[in-house]
């Protein structure tokens, strides 16, 4: 076994590990920092597939500015095991019957799948410079449309966020 | 794999600037904690620290000594592992950027080995001083939420605001440099800053994006949560923020982080808008140099740069008075991003219609 395949199977442990840690602990911090790790090695193998691009941003966009969102809720929310809300019995059974639906759709095409040979010509794909001219080039229609997507949903944000300046404050005497 | 092939030479050379750079980075917060009490001191027409050593030189030393053996405590209340990950992650954070930082140009010996004096040149450096940034927070977040003190909550969380919120104009305001460079590597964007005076013009970024720059150096107060922008710790509103309830060396930890963010991050500007290593006229000093010679001038020069730009927060923490928390809100969002917005725009079309790149 070389050096390849031990980071990959060492990343793919963690990955899966603190996956398992993120539905497994009772504190949502906790679970946060699971789901944080995880991140963290999915991140490292896009490196493995030198996709340096896709690494930093998977980086700074999930384990830097969604999961320190996620952290920021559950620790205003003061969340514990204590007052972890519980759901009744018929929503339980819901949540675990389309879990495992979706489980077995997933390995359905999981058993499907055929490996595909890495093309050693296309190992730098995943480089900023190559990543940017399919981006601009081949698909510049859709990457302006996703783009234009975030912005509307930026402005939702905003629009919902912003307080009504109409509204009377209720009177305290 | 043909990316992990690496030879042994290489590993020494790497261990080793590795250690050196740890350990210059350790030694420079060190010493920066010294420096800012006496550039308090100067500014405040006192005396600052000057018992320990000549000049007071050796209190660094005295301090950290008198960290390590005070007691440990570990309050009752906070949540036990978390609250000894943070100051380790802010510690480890901090000293991370270091590793895409140029340090001196490659020294090539005689047998035509290089030596890169730089630890990972990736061709996303940039970004990676960006991702490693964003995880910073994390050391405050975690250290202020295990305390279980409200103090310490209410100072993490205006910490993570305070970053995510000008990590934007950050990152805007680079990206109008990246378009003027065409690259995102560290090394890249220094050798194209060579000397002082290319082809009729300045080649140093600060002369080619000063508004970028202003709205970089502002960011950057904010993201070191130093004055005018340490709510974090304000001591009128919140005793010592996130670090309430740490003693020891993990108050250390915490204290010493800061320090070496501020080396880093002055590294980095330096970098990326004053030229790095180059100087005027070292083309000049190439010729007349053995190589080795000239890195260590060319490194030299860029550690003086360092200071006088850590000098430079030094005085201003010393100078402007803190911002309210709004007011810190309002220029994060309404000016600085609109402003860096509007930098963009401008470089682009400059790029376009009068460079005609």
């Amino acid at each position: 076994m070389n050096l390849y395949d031990t980071l990959f199977w060492f990343l793919s442990a963690v990955s899966v590990g603190c996956a398992l840690g993120v539905i497994l602990s009772r504190n949502p911090v906790n679970s946060v920092l699971f789901l944080v790790l995880t991140f963290v090695s999915i991140s490292g193998h896009y490196i493995l597939m030198n996709a340096q691009f896709l690494f930093i941003v998977n980086l700074i966009v999930y384990t830097g500015a969604i999961m320190v969102l996620f952290l920021f809720v559950i620790m205003l929310m003061n969340l514990n095991a204590d007052v972890e809300p519980q759901k009744g019995q018929l929503v339980q059974l819901a949540g675990v019957v389309s879990g495992g639906v979706l489980f077995l759709v997933l390995l359905a095409a999981v058993k499907t799948a055929s490996p595909v040979p890495i093309d050693k010509a296309s190992i730098d794909i995943g480089l900023i410079t190559n990543l940017g001219k399919v981006l601009f080039k081949d698909f510049v229609l859709p990457f302006e449309i996703s783009s234009v997507l975030f912005l509307s949903a930026m402005i939702g944000a905003v629009v919902i966020g912003k307080k009504e300046e109409s509204t009377p404050l209720p009177s305290g005497e | 794999m043909l990316l992990l092939q690496i030879d042994t030479a290489l590993i020494i050379e790497k261990v080793l600037l590795i250690s050196v750079i740890l350990m210059g980075s350790l030694g420079i917060a060190m010493y920066a904690t010294w420096g800012e009490r006496k550039v308090a001191a100067i500014m405040q027409d006192r005396i600052g620290p000057n018992r320990a050593g000549p000049m007071g030189l050796l209190q660094p030393l005295a301090d950290g000594l008198k960290l390590f053996f005070k007691e440990e405590i570990i309050p009752d209340k906070s949540t036990r592992f978390i609250f000894i990950l943070g100051p380790c992650l802010a510690m480890l954070t901090a000293l991370l950027t270091s590793a895409v930082v140029p340090w001196a140009p490659d020294y090539v010996t005689s047998t035509g080995h290089v030596v890169a004096f730089q630890v990972a040149d990736i061709n996303v450096g940039i970004l990676f001083v960006f991702g490693v940034v964003s995880l910073g927070v994390y050391g405050v977040m975690l250290g202020g939420w295990a305390s279980n003190n409200k103090f310490s909550l209410l100072s993490s969380i205006r910490a993570a605001s305070q970053a995510i919120s000008y990590e934007l104009a950050m990152g805007l305001s680079m990206i109008a440099l990246i378009m003027m460079t065409g690259s995102l590597s560290l090394r890249d964007i220094v050798a194209q800053q060579h000397g002082f005076w290319d082809a009729g013009y300045f080649t140093w970024n600060i002369f080619k994006q000063p508004l970028g720059f202003i709205i970089f150096l502002t960011c950057s107060f904010a993201e070191l949560n130093r004055a005018p922008f340490d709510l974090p710790e304000c001591e009128s509103e919140l005793n010592m923020g996130y670090h309430q309830e740490y003693s020891s060396m993990k108050l250390g930890f915490y204290l010493f982080a800061e320090y070496i963010n501020l080396f880093i991050s002055s590294a980095i500007i330096i970098t990326l808008f004053f030229g790095g290593y180059n100087f005027p006229f070292m083309d000049k000093i190439a010729e007349a140099a053995n190589p080795l010679v000239f890195s260590i001038i060319c490194m030299l020069v860029f550690i003086t740069k360092v200071v006088g730009m850590i000098l430079f927060f030094m005085f201003v923490r010393w100078t402007l008075p803190r911002f309210r928390y709004d007011q810190l809100m309002k220029l994060g969002w309404r000016t600085l991003i609109p402003l860096a917005l509007g930098n963009m725009l401008v470089t682009g079309v400059l790029i376009l219609w009068v460079f005609n790149k």
